[in-house]
């Protein structure tokens, strides 16, 4: 009878704890919903698509903050892809074991880095050398940003794409090698192409790494908020997101229209982020689901 | 586990109603025991720095009171005067009617003392060789009408415009009587490619390293490392530079009160404390750490 109490209680505190998360999530999103949604009625939708962000005048314009983001986003990736699936092939399928233990918590140690200590190192170095190398009105730039950025990312890339070359099974790379084919040539055209789901993965997270940074982005870019304008945006200031609720909510009046178009915003990272994790989690399903059935057949 | 669930939900509620009335607890303490006083004093960035240097200078002559200073902008210093968990109020602009309407509501009249004077300095590299604007110039310059030093007669550079955040109310200040030069009807805002630094300090670094940009600050934190703009109210006048001596005879164009707002007449320990802030000692202060003193009202 007690034995059987402590066991319904024990086994009860372990689904709270494992279903929290999905609480938290949960009530995180009303909130969310609660705090944003009244700004859709406040703003008309016309102003909200507006390309003027400048709240202390009632311009709400989300624009240049999405423009801001989706620039900085897709840059830093440009950055961490080639550099992060090279070096998780390099650690996966080149390197011997001796380099990889020195590589390996290297690597950790990047991920382990404060952001804010990447953006101080981003204002007082990478900015002055951005600016008189590239002759640049100011160092303060979307590429900065996305600099710092795809360090950010590189180790959640990294270790992800890692795992998925590590899940191709070694009966793929022998049955290359035994087709007289070089180390490339199976790298290039057997593993990689059999763990691009795996990659495609890493990639998406790393978006979501890079999209939902906060304060390297807002030491380094500038947080002017510019449209959109071609390549120029790419070496011009530009104002994320992130940068704009950090830097305004501490201020912001509760219950006011500025208020809630903050919590507007985080709404949409809230759903931008939801899209990335989800439609990675599918390529993982679809990734087993796959290979299970070559198992089979 | 609905029960469990909702046991928890009232736990962080019970956690966080405490959090509330810590302050009001505090409060009563102080009221019901004169030994240990309590002052929280919240607001604007600007003042943080002189806040809390009188903090200091007043708790080794009074040990039995205990003065907590924080930043974060005039506009969250009044936020949280209005909801009740500070006494004192920084700010660098002057209360809005709203927030009167809000006090108001709250049951208290919030009473404002000018503690301090400060001018805002308008700064640009030590390589630019521009030392004098008029008022007008620098407003063109914000606005974005004006994008190259050269159409200033300086050198052939881009100019880079820097900014505090819009949450600060020196960037309110700035605006007011910079860019719109002071009309009321006048709705210009800031150039969007101007860049919102989140800091003072980030101004003076990003000015003092590149020589296209131009910035302005508050006179407290303006360093070597950068130059001071001669400022001109109109063409024809003189131009000036800021200083402890102009701001007082009115001469710089740019300058403004600091104030601090308390919840109704200060009683007890918050009236000694301010009355001691306009005294000769702690006005001392005000000119070690930059800002200008406020003229003491008997001299008149």
């Amino acid at each position: 009878m007690n034995k059987k109490f402590q066991e319904n209680l024990i086994s009860n505190a372990i689904r709270i704890a494992g279903s929290s998360s999905i609480i938290f999530i949960l009530l995180i999103f009303l909130f969310l919903l609660r705090e944003g949604l009244p700004a859709l009625t406040e703003v008309a939708p016309k102003d909200l698509f507006n390309t003027r962000w400048y709240p202390i005048e009632g311009l709400f314009g989300l624009l240049p903050l999405l423009s801001g983001s989706l620039i900085v986003t897709v840059f830093s990736i440009l950055i961490a892809l080639p550099l992060g699936v090279g070096t998780a092939i390099y650690i996966g399928e080149i390197a011997p074991r001796r380099v990889n233990e020195i590589l390996k918590p290297t690597i950790e140690i990047l991920a382990g880095i404060p952001s804010v200590v990447l953006g101080f190192i981003g204002i007082l170095v990478l900015s002055p050398f951005m600016r008189e190398t590239f002759n640049l009105p100011t160092g303060l730039t979307a590429f900065t940003g996305a600099f710092l950025l795809a360090l950010i990312s590189i180790p959640t890339i990294v270790s992800i794409a890692e795992d998925a070359l590590y899940a191709v099974p070694k009966t793929y790379r022998d049955a290359a090698y035994a087709l007289g084919a070089s180390q490339w040539q199976v790298i290039w055209g057997v593993v990689v192409p059999a763990a691009r789901t795996g990659i495609l993965t890493a990639v998406m997270l790393g978006v979501g790494r890079s999209l939902g940074e906060t304060m390297a982005v807002m030491m380094v870019t500038g947080n002017a908020p510019t449209m959109f304008s071609g390549l120029n945006s790419f070496i011009s200031p530009i104002r994320t997101m992130t940068a704009t609720i950090a830097s305004e909510m501490g201020e912001v009046a509760s219950g006011s229209t500025h208020y809630h178009v903050l919590f507007f915003i985080g709404i949409l990272l809230f759903i931008f982020s939801l899209i990335i994790n989800v439609s990675s989690a599918n390529s993982i399903k679809k990734r087993t689901a796959k290979s299970r059935a070559q198992v089979v057949s | 586990m609905k029960r469990s669930t909702a046991g928890i939900l009232v736990f962080i509620l019970l956690i966080l109603s405490a959090c509330g009335s810590r302050n009001t607890q505090n409060n009563a303490q102080a009221g019901s025991n004169s030994k240990q006083a309590y002052i929280e004093n919240k607001g604007s960035d600007t003042l943080v720095n002189l806040a809390l240097a009188w903090a200091e200078k007043y708790q080794n002559a009074h040990p039995e009171v205990q003065i907590s200073v924080t930043g974060g902008g005039s506009g969250t210093g009044f936020t949280a005067l209005i909801n009740g968990s500070i006494d004192v109020a920084n700010a660098s602009r002057e209360i809005k009617p709203e927030e009167i309407e809000e006090a108001n509501k709250n049951g208290f009249e919030p009473i404002e003392f000018i503690v301090a004077n400060d001018a805002i300095a308008v700064i640009v590299n030590p390589e630019n060789p521009i030392s004098e604007l008029t008022l007008d110039q620098v407003s063109r310059i914000y606005k974005g009408e004006l994008t190259n030093w050269k159409e200033l007669g300086g050198e052939d550079r881009p100019i880079v415009r820097l900014s505090r955040e819009t949450n600060s109310g020196t960037h309110v200040y700035f605006l007011e009587t910079v860019v719109r030069l002071g009309s009321k009807e006048d709705k210009a805002i800031f150039s969007a490619d101007t860049l919102l630094l989140p800091s003072s300090e980030g101004i003076i670094s990003e000015v003092s390293d590149n020589p296209n940009a131009i910035g302005y600050d508050g006179l407290g934190y303006v360093t070597k490392d950068v130059k001071m703009i001669a400022l001109a109210k109109t063409a024809g006048e003189p131009f000036v530079l800021p200083s402890a001596a102009t701001v007082i005879s009115n001469q710089y164009p740019v300058s403004r009160h600091l104030f601090m707002y308390t919840r109704g007449q200060p009683e007890g320990v918050e009236k000694e404390y301010i009355a001691w802030i306009l005294s000769a000692e702690a006005q001392a202060i005000v000119t070690e750490l930059g800002f200008v003193p406020v003229e003491p009202v008997e001299k008149q």
